[in-house]
């Protein structure tokens, strides 16, 4: 269904605002993966925000949806949108990275209320999210395992062992997407190693792939009507994205993979990112192209 | 022994990974959250009994075993028990960064049946046999690993793997393992080695296959050389049983360790680390696989070739007895 105004309205806002606090983490954190983490919090956003079946104030409900972060190293993308949910009190986040803290570049399960896997070691997601939604069917329950991957993971072997078997097993309680930034730490996807073509090779294994603007909530929601629908084959949202979007001086910018803010840069790209939310409610921007440099589409 | 539905005359007709299949079987029964997984390997690991008796509750994923280590940690995370049954070769090494970071780092409930261990799989070679799982597991954080003897300890080893929270690694053989008890109910403990034979002239800590050489050696040095040689079966690497080692450091001051796995990181590595703590002097030797890639052929003449059969044994005990180190004007009992 498409999304009203109001809502699509209401999903840029908080989109903005989880983007702020992630750059504010990474000050906290005295550095972080906020290239992977801007490119990824439109999806994350609309899925914790609109689809997913959560409560936050029952972490451990049985029938909640399940959301797998394979690209475990967005810790400081991630814990602000669980933060913000009221998972945990926000203040914790100024303890990123800190001796001792339960926030650490890759979140853990164990100590970080809201989050489902331990991820961090690149291409485990979709097994474990597999895992849960096999789970799910023998359990006759209802609930769906959302995984977010990178793409840049894709090279991963196991991504594609688990590929064959959310086909095999026709796991269509489970909704793959991949963050197609095309950035990874060396470089360009495409010059470090070739993915292309991509959505055919998540077609040969099975799979129906939607194909979408990672930073339109309009083609973000088709994409996940589509997942939602399906029948006998997975969905493998691929979502069209910029690593860095929003934040002009590395946007598209494989080298910001990971990096920190002074307090000049920290302004700047709070400055950069109140003025793409302007643009995007505006309507006069918006989609994948609109703060990129290289990247996107 | 509580829900075990054979006898010890079925047992020794029985392969040890059939004896894991069935028992598998009657635990599938009684708890319908368990599940099973397999790589391609249902038949030779029998973990084929459980999917042929529940076939909606087992899952073969074909050879892909880091996809299938990530699913049962999946599985888990949603509330099932997955028993997950491929050679020990791909279990501990080919899936490593899954058990580690998937199953022992979140600490589930997924009990990993490896079989083929060791060099029991003599003429497959060194792509097959694996004789650093025992190491490499028993370093991971959150893990139990259990080497059984024989069949029936297995069938102990599987049951007490429901019941204990965390992932467990369970080391089994390829093929038929000679019997080590008479009976089933001798008191099988998690975590408590078995005294096989008591003695105070030394003390053999074996595991696994090695364990009934143990014992076979034990009995020739007793009826030729007249030595009491007490034989400790340590099913148990993690969490090991520390007070029998102990006591044995105390009482039999001589150690010898042996099993079917390298000697870098296992069995001898772990009791070392106990005994170490004692501060007592002791004579002490570790028997197994040297720092080599082994040769290929049948497991009986393997553990031969590596002197970790009886007769190997035997001829490590005597050289230990041998040993004059009591005379040693350095030898000082207490550290």
């Amino acid at each position: 269904m498409p999304l009203s105004s109001e809502e699509k309205r209401r999903l840029e806002e908080k989109a903005h605002e989880l983007r702020n606090l992630s750059v504010d983490t990474v000050v906290w954190a005295g550095s972080g993966h906020i290239g992977g983490s801007m490119s990824a919090m439109d999806i994350m956003t609309i899925l914790h925000h609109k689809y997913m079946k959560i409560d936050p104030k029952r972490p451990a409900m049985p029938d909640r949806d399940r959301f797998i972060l394979s690209k475990g190293h967005i810790g400081v993308g991630y814990a602000p949108v669980l933060a913000d949910l009221g998972y945990f009190d926000k203040e914790l986040l100024k303890e990123y990275n800190h001796t001792g803290s339960p926030l650490g570049m890759h979140l853990d399960s164990k100590k970080v209320t809201g989050v489902e896997a331990s991820t961090g070691s690149l291409g485990h997601g979709l097994a474990i999210g597999l895992g849960m939604a096999v789970a799910a069917r023998l359990k006759g329950e209802s609930w769906r395992t959302y995984v977010l991957l990178g793409d840049g993971e894709c090279d991963e072997g196991e991504v594609w062992e688990s590929a064959m078997a959310a086909a095999h097993f026709k796991a269509t309680n489970l909704v793959t997407i991949v963050d197609r930034n095309r950035c990874m730490i060396d470089g360009p996807t495409e010059e470090v190693m070739a993915l292309e073509p991509f959505a055919d090779k998540w077609r040969a294994f099975g799979f129906e792939v939607v194909e979408c603007d990672g930073h339109d909530f309009d083609s973000l929601a088709a994409a996940f009507d589509r997942a939602h629908a399906a029948k006998d084959k997975p969905v493998a949202i691929i979502a069209n994205t910029v690593k860095g979007w929003g934040i002009d001086f590395i946007a598209g910018d494989y080298k910001w993979h990971y990096g920190g803010f002074d307090a000049e840069k920290t302004a700047k790209a709070k400055e950069s990112l109140a003025r793409h939310r302007d643009a995007r409610l505006a309507g006069a921007a918006g989609g994948a192209g609109a703060a990129g440099k290289g990247g996107g589409k | 022994m509580s829900g075990m539905t054979f006898t010890m005359l079925d047992a020794t007709k029985m392969s040890t990974a059939e004896i894991y299949g069935k028992t598998l079987c009657d635990l599938g029964e009684e708890h319908k959250e368990i599940v099973g997984l397999s790589a391609d390997l249902a038949k030779s690991t029998k973990i084929g009994m459980f999917g042929e008796k529940f076939p909606e509750r087992f899952f073969n994923v074909g050879i892909a075993e880091q996809n299938m280590f990530g699913m049962a940690a999946g599985m888990a995370k949603a509330g099932l028990v997955p028993y997950v049954s491929t050679f020990a070769v791909f279990t501990s090494m080919r899936a490593l960064d899954q058990v580690h970071t998937d199953i022992c780092y979140q600490n589930l409930d997924v009990k990993m049946i490896a079989t083929h261990a060791g060099l029991s799989f003599g003429q497959a070679g060194s792509t097959h046999h694996c004789t650093e799982d025992i190491a490499i597991m028993r370093s991971m954080a959150n893990m139990t690993v259990i080497v059984p003897a024989d069949g029936v300890e297995t069938a102990h080893a599987v049951r007490a793997a429901y019941g204990r929270k965390g992932p467990v690694y369970i080391r089994i053989n390829r093929g038929f393992d000679q019997a080590v008890y008479e009976r089933p109910d001798y008191g099988f403990e998690l975590g408590k080695a078995v005294t096989m034979r008591e003695g105070t002239d030394l003390t053999i800590i074996a595991c696994g296959s090695t364990v009934w050489r143990a014992v076979e050696a034990a009995r020739t040095l007793e009826k030729v050389d007249g030595l009491k040689v007490r034989v400790l079966n340590m099913h148990t690497i993690k969490p090991i049983d520390a007070e029998a080692i102990e006591r044995a450091v105390r009482e039999t001051r001589r150690i010898i360790t042996v099993e079917d796995h390298t000697t870098i990181g296992g069995l001898g590595s772990a009791v070392a680390e106990v005994a170490a703590g004692t501060g007592k002097s002791f004579s002490f030797r570790r028997l197994g696989v040297p720092d080599c890639f082994s040769i290929i052929g049948l497991h009986e003449d393997l553990l031969a070739h590596y002197g970790i059969d009886e007769n190997g044994i035997a001829a490590a005990v005597r050289e230990t007895m041998g040993r004059d180190f009591e005379a040693d004007e350095n030898w000082d009992d207490e550290v």
